[in-house]
């Protein structure tokens, strides 16, 4: 049975997809349903919840803090869980949970994988989880628990390796944009076409979208016009630390990405 | 039983690489280079003689006789603090600086805790002609101010961590980032036994000069080729793993590592990741670290700091777990009073890191026969200001 995620890029054959991503218990503990609630009012297509770590090195300064907030929140693993413990009586978007590996190795691999299932997630991103590690150890629980792994890539990653993470992987695959932490926006996330061409001619089996970097309509446009859809995580963060209400927020941030 | 890295780069269960995607090819490629560059003839003779004439190895094994009296045990110190820039640090980044070259960076960065390894790797910088970027803790540039002045005045820039506890790890994170951002014309130099095989093999190769060193020397001074004890202090763990690197093997020889308790173990500020640590991904690397039930890295503290540091090296990790070294940790207090004591009885101001390791010589339990070496890893300048104010010098 496909998963979700699977369903959105069999079926949806429209290009442009929209993914967000936010950092849970981020603006405030309890704003995890709200806000995956509120993305869908407006249109997202998926949406990655991270789960904060203290020490994220692919991070950015903004998801940096923001993850620090959440942390000081109380945000964990398990309380996570507890606030999606609902959610699919409430929306059928597909949901990936992002964070890095040792707060989910402390909670066990396994008891993560199942809950997962358990609350109706479809797909995890580990960044720090290497291909090997997953392949040997991993791969056969998250299947078991229809979780699609996403792995990402980088302009610096052979062919030879794409096309091996490309055969391990069964949801999306992370085109990061530049050589670049999250968040930055050095005008490099939409520069580099050379490499989003060479990985589209590359015919692999899974869609790829584009992430890092993508902060506006223009960066959104231009990766959209390379992958099936692309990822915005810094920009969602800064643009829920605004003035206005959550609503209010989200609403005019997605809003500025679309129309 | 084996304590040299595998072909996957683990130390029993620890090590490995668990970096994200955008550092694979830089990891990858020092994997594949590391072990055929350096043990090219031409590279190690230019080493050899960096070593030799530049940082002035051998350094001393001293028989400190007045230090053996007060403790009744016959101690002898290695003294790193006796090379070029002060410390241990030097032996690492001279070999890392060559392989650098070899691989065509023109960019360098590194992280540091007391400085010592950030002057360290701006002295081969300037040496190479390099450009050189050292991340570190603004808590840490304002304790060890003399080596951030150092690191200026040979050139490098020192960018400071502010997340965090804003010292080491935080220091780490920087620098990682920064090589996120900077993947090929950038080459980071890690400081310690820590960080994504095969960084923490790589550094223990060049730090192992400090046990080939004292093989040779003690079997002059002593008549056999091996002490009885080894003691070294612990941050990374690279001065340790370096003074133990030939004596792994050999169960004669018992290994001591001592950790910074900081306050005191129960304190909630401390540093001693042997006791307080679990098993988890610090770094790029699986190991011991300080971490939260939820797996959130705990910030550490040590007057220390280099010492003020949440995990330690995989091999250390390992050593630990095999029961192959005892771990010790040892208290501000306690190491103050051993800078002290060193001071008094030999004429030697030791670094506040090498005096957690001098401070543990009354728990090892040494016979009046026993040879013992404490690695004398670094000397004290960097530390003067912490010195007069805990020994109110600076109110005579
Ligand atoms: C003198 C000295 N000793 C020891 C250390 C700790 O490092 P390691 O545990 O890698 O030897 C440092 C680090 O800054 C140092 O400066």
């Amino acid at each position: 049975m496909k998963n979700r995620l699977q369903e959105l890029f069999a079926e949806k054959q429209q290009e442009g997809l929209l993914s967000v991503y936010f950092t849970a218990g981020y603006p405030n503990l309890n704003d995890t349903e709200s806000i995956i609630l509120e993305l869908e009012k407006n249109g997202v297509d998926l949406i990655e919840v991270g789960m904060p770590f203290s020490d994220p090195l692919a991070d950015g300064p903004t998801i940096q803090q923001s993850s620090e907030v959440a942390i000081r929140n109380g945000m964990t693993i398990p309380l996570l869980f507890e606030q999606l413990r609902n959610i699919r009586e409430k929306t059928q978007i597909p949901l990936v949970l992002m964070g890095y590996l040792n707060p989910v190795m402390q909670y066990g691999v396994e008891r993560f994988c199942q809950k997962c299932k358990e609350v109706g997630i479809d797909g995890i991103i580990l960044p720090d989880l290497p291909l090997a590690d997953y392949v040997r150890e991993f791969k056969s629980i998250f299947e078991e628990n229809n979780l699609s792994k996403v792995f990402l890539i980088t302009p610096q990653t052979p062919e030879q390796r794409i096309r091996e993470i490309d055969s391990h992987t069964n949801g999306f695959v992370y085109m990061v944009s530049s050589a670049s932490t999250t968040g930055s926006t050095n005008g490099k996330a939409v520069a580099n076409t050379d490499y989003f061409q060479r990985v589209a001619q590359m015919g692999i089996q899974n869609p790829a979208m584009i992430g890092f970097g993508i902060h506006n309509r223009d960066t959104f446009v231009q990766a959209c016009n390379h992958a099936r859809g692309a990822i915005i995580g810094s920009a969602f963060i800064k643009a829920l630390g605004q003035e206005r209400s959550l609503q209010q927020n989200i609403q005019s941030f997605i809003h500025s990405l679309r129309n | 039983m084996n304590y040299i890295v595998d072909d996957n780069g683990f130390y029993g269960k620890f090590g490995g690489a668990y970096v994200p995607e955008m550092l694979y090819p830089n990891v990858e490629e020092l994997r594949q280079n590391y072990l055929k560059i350096i043990y090219k003839p031409e590279f190690q003779k230019e080493l050899q003689a960096l070593l030799k004439d530049y940082v002035g190895r051998p350094t001393p094994l001293y028989f400190a006789k007045r230090l053996s009296e007060r403790y009744n045990t016959k101690i002898y110190l290695k003294r790193e603090d006796l090379n070029h820039t002060g410390a241990h640090k030097i032996n690492n980044t001279m070999g890392q600086i060559l392989l650098a070259k070899r691989l065509g960076k023109k960019r360098i960065i590194a992280e540091t805790g007391a400085g010592q390894h950030g002057v360290a790797t701006a002295t081969v910088c300037a040496l190479m002609g390099l450009e050189c970027i050292v991340y570190m803790g603004e808590v840490d540039i304002e304790r060890q101010a003399p080596n951030v002045a150092r690191m200026k005045m040979l050139g490098a820039s020192v960018v400071p961590a502010t997340s965090g506890s804003k010292t080491l790890k935080d220091a780490t994170n920087e620098a990682i980032r920064d090589w996120i951002n900077n993947p090929e014309d950038t080459y980071y130099i890690i400081g310690s036994v820590v960080g994504p095989h095969p960084y923490p093999d790589m550094v223990a190769r060049f730090q192992a000069v400090i046990s080939e060193e004292m093989m040779a020397q003690l079997q002059e001074q002593t008549g056999r080729d091996y002490p009885d004890y080894v003691v070294a202090c612990v941050g990374g763990g690279s001065n340790a793993a370096g003074a133990f690197y030939h004596y792994l093997d050999r169960p004669e020889v018992k290994l001591v590592a001592v950790e910074a308790a900081g306050l005191g173990i129960e304190s909630g500020e401390s540093a001693a990741t042997s006791v307080l640590g679990k098993e988890g991904i610090i770094h790029g690397s699986r190991t011991l670290l300080m971490q939260t039930e939820d797996g959130q890295v705990v910030e550490p503290y040590s007057i220390s700091a280099g010492l003020d540091y949440p995990g330690v090296g995989p091999l250390h990790a390992h050593l630990h777990q095999s029961g192959r070294a005892v771990f010790e940790s040892i208290t501000d207090d306690e190491a103050l009073k051993a800078v002290l004591e060193l001071t008094r009885l030999e004429g030697i101001i030791p670094a506040l890191e090498s005096a957690h390791a001098l401070a543990a010589l009354d728990r090892i339990g040494a016979k009046p026969e026993d040879v013992v070496v404490v690695n004398l890893s670094g000397r004290g300048d960097k530390d003067l200001a912490t010195y007069l104010k805990r020994f109110h010098f600076d109110e005579e």
